[in-house]
């Protein structure tokens, strides 16, 4: 089971967001594995997608936690559901001329691209799921790695009915909205192991 | 220092300011921000004035209706203000500081209004906007630091911000569960000039929206619940009190006679005297509160967080209960200690006015009858010592004269839960305390906010010497403004809470809580110029309540009690509900 939770997260576009954020998240004893954040099509909004790293429950007690800020406009944990998630890979490879062929091959698998070359190194990009990066950083270990910078996840659900549309957004402050945590799908009861009714 | 303008000369002259009664009238961000608190209802201010609010202090002697309050610290503020709105339905009490070290003196006092709920606004002056980041004099980051303790926060980068943030700022702190609101407002922005309009609209944000509705389906099951139960156990927070649903609870509780215990929040939310109530659950509650929760089929926890003083050892808490069920305003306290099978995200009072209907009446005799069995096999006492006064003697002399009219306003440790146990609330929002972040020196400045937003009620703050010594400073400005307030204290020369604790969880090992250097009380009281009386015998304290509630104007009771006084029940640390250990 992979312990990261995926959380995207629509948050007004205003100074200090990604502060309150972070610090929500590191005050409820919370880590972050990846955040990544950028503005979306309409400017007032950003979108963050935050890998944290907790289990299915803890993971509902963030999102609520995070729903609670007043700059956080709605928040879904998308783990499990059907999604594109990727993130990019800037690699700085120690490459002399000798090596490259070799490397160039690993970097076509992958469909990667060489996006800066220098006499003994060059910097690959890849974008893709974590794991597919992960790999290919194992891969090129032994080639001599000089620099890494990974963006973190970003993700969008898939299919036409996924993800909120801004013009769908209750702008009122009057209909209850904001938070979308499938509701109750921990085991209830004062231990875990009893089954919950509602 | 980077300064865009010498801001000095707008302090003295006045700005050019239309008279001709056009909605839009040219003034300072000062005046701005004095005329919204105005507009949002507000009447006091607790406050300190600083370099960075002055523009604020120059304009406050402009607008009377605004009665300002010199505190001589800035926590006392903060205190003060949470009193001041704990204790007055929709009020939301406001402070000023300063920036710098003005701004982070605060902090604690928001910590505690943020812990418990209350609606605070808190407006610091800030450094000129071009001089924040580069560490100026007095310049403290006021977002940064009170991120956590706060419900949210803004800081005003131009002038026409400031009445639309007020009104916003307000609102987050009132709606919802209420909490506390920092405005960090920059100097220079104080004496900048704009046309002021106070915006009409309600505030509507997309990213806060209103509680949601409770869902018919999930009371109608709650009632069914109820209809089944063979052991119901209804449990109140201060959500019950927030809300106002304390009729609601009362008639749930006499129509389907559920037993009603609460937290120490939830104190006074339930008549102590009603044939349904139990009395506090927990940590320090009632051993047969203790017993009815641990026992119940059917426990119903409404507007309440369900925190570790309330259930002791988690495992402990509730072990036969087959239908838990959690109402709360706030979604992420469901399931955050305890996981309800039924669970309910709604105002109390909303929520239970639309359960009432829906719920049969009935009578578990034999439950009753086992609850009743409790109350006479584990009432709460204490013991007698020749020759020392008992706190709880203090009290019920003090509930023997006010019966249901007086608030008290208690500290934090002892003091706080015998006040909590040993007065017989008849009545809601007549208990209050730092519940949530436990502050000791809380009781004597918030109790200065509760007697000036319940002028026509006595009102007694009751301390331990600890406590009070920690916001002392205040007496001036009880004194200055003549807060009548009656002040208890339950001095033991000691902190007489971590003393117990050490007494019986660490080894009796006696360490840092004796504090062998207390004041005469009287002389303090003298030096201050308030009236002061103390005793440590039991036949002085009628007499000597006598005489403070005639007198008009603050007064300081020093009691001088046994040193030897614990708080009882308790539940040893670790220890599990029924591991309550009774006065003896």
């Amino acid at each position: 089971m992979n312990p990261s939770r995926l959380l995207s997260v629509l948050v007004e576009n205003r100074p200090g967001v990604l502060n309150r954020v972070a610090s929500m998240i590191r005050r409820r004893g919370f880590n972050i594995d990846s955040l990544s954040v950028g503005p979306t099509e309409d400017e007032t909004v950003s979108r963050m997608t935050i890998a944290v790293h907790v289990g299915r429950q803890q993971a509902e007690q963030a999102t609520k936690q995070l729903s609670k800020l007043i700059d956080v406009i709605t928040i879904d944990d998308i783990t499990e559901a059907r999604k594109v998630s990727h993130e990019l890979l800037l690699i700085r490879m120690h490459a002399p001329p000798d090596q490259r062929s070799e490397i160039l091959d690993v970097v076509a698998v992958f469909l990667g691209r060489i996006v800066d070359i220098a006499s003994s190194s060059m910097i690959i990009e890849i974008t893709g799921t974590t794991e597919k990066v992960d790999n290919f950083v194992d891969l090129m270990r032994p080639y001599g790695i000089k620099e890494v910078a990974r963006s973190g996840a970003v993700a969008l659900v898939r299919g036409d009915q996924a993800g909120i549309s801004l013009g769908d957004l209750d702008l009122t402050g009057e209909a209850p909205g904001g938070l979308r945590v499938g509701a109750g799908t921990a085991g209830a009861g004062i231990t875990a192991d009893t089954t919950g009714d509602i | 220092m980077i300064e865009a303008k010498p801001l000095t000369a707008a302090a003295s002259a006045p700005p050019p300011e239309s008279r001709d009664g056009s909605a839009a009238r040219r003034l300072t961000g000062a005046q701005i921000c004095l005329e919204s608190l105005i507009r949002e209802g507000v009447d006091t201010i607790f406050g300190y004035p600083g370099g960075a609010n002055l523009f604020i202090y120059r304009w406050l002697p402009s607008y009377p209706q605004l009665r300002h309050i010199l505190v001589r610290h800035e926590q006392g503020a903060a205190h003060a203000a949470d009193g001041y709105a704990r204790s007055r339905r929709d009020a939301v009490g406001v402070c000023f500081a300063t920036s710098g070290p003005g701004a982070l003196n605060l902090v604690t006092g928001l910590g505690t209004a943020y812990a418990d709920s209350v609606p605070v606004v808190a407006i610091t002056g800030q450094v000129p906007v071009a001089a924040i980041g580069t560490d100026s004099f007095q310049e403290s980051d006021v977002i940064g630091s009170t991120m956590s303790v706060v419900k949210h926060s803004y800081l005003v980068t131009r002038v026409e911000d400031i009445a639309p943030t007020i009104k916003e700022a307000f609102h987050v702190a009132r709606s919802g569960r209420p909490g506390p609101v920092v405005i960090d407002f920059p100097k220079d922005l104080q004496a900048a000039v704009t046309e002021f309009n106070y915006p009409e609209e309600p505030v509507r944000l997309r990213s806060y929206p209103a509680p949601p509705a409770p869902d018919p389906a999930k009371l109608a099951r709650i009632a069914e619940l109820i209809k089944q139960a063979k052991r119901p156990v209804m449990l109140i927070g201060r959500g019950v009190l927030i809300s106002g649903a304390e009729e609601e609870v009362l008639e749930l509780a006499h129509k389907a006679h559920i037993p009603v215990g609460w937290t120490l929040l939830g104190t006074g939310a339930f008549p102590v005297q009603d044939p349904m109530a139990l009395q506090m659950v927990g940590f320090m509650g009632a051993g047969y509160t203790n017993k009815a929760v641990c026992d119940a089929d059917v426990l119903m926890m409404v507007g309440m967080r369900c925190d570790d003083r309330v259930t002791t050892r988690l495992d402990s808490f509730a072990p036969r209960v087959e239908h838990l069920i959690h109402i709360d305003i706030d979604p992420a306290e469901i399931g955050k200690s305890v996981v309800p099978h039924v669970s309910v995200v709604a105002d109390a009072k909303t929520a239970l006015g639309q359960l009432l209907p829906m719920v049969e009446p009935k009578r578990e005799h034999e439950w009753l009858t086992q609850i009743d069995q409790w109350k006479e096999e584990h009432p709460v006492r204490y013991v007698k010592r020749e020759g020392f006064l008992q706190p709880q003697e203090v009290l019920e002399e003090m509930y023997a004269r006010c019966h249901d009219e007086a608030i008290v306003v208690a500290d934090v440790g002892n003091n706080q839960i015998w006040s909590a146990l040993w007065f017989n609330y008849a009545k809601p929002g007549r208990f209050l305390n730092s519940g949530g972040m436990g502050t000791m020196g809380y009781a004597f400045p918030a109790s200065m906010g509760v007697k000036l937003s319940n002028p026509d009620r006595t009102v007694f703050c009751v301390t331990g010497d600890g406590g009070f010594l920690m916001n002392v400073q205040e007496m001036a400005t009880m004194v200055e403004n003549q807060i009548d307030v009656k002040v208890i204290i339950l001095n033991n020369n000691s902190l007489g809470m971590v003393r117990q604790f050490q007494d019986d969880f660490y080894d009796g090992v006696q360490s840092a809580v004796q504090l062998s250097c207390t004041p005469d009380y009287v002389k303090l009281g003298e030096a201050f110029g308030m009236k002061a009386l103390r005793t440590d015998r039991r036949e002085d304290v009628a007499p000597m309540l006598d005489e403070a509630l005639a007198h008009r104007g603050p007064v300081l009771l020093a009691f001088d009690i046994d040193p030897r006084a614990n708080v009882y029940p308790i539940v040893p640390l670790g220890k599990g509900m029924l591991d309550f250990v009774e006065a003896s």
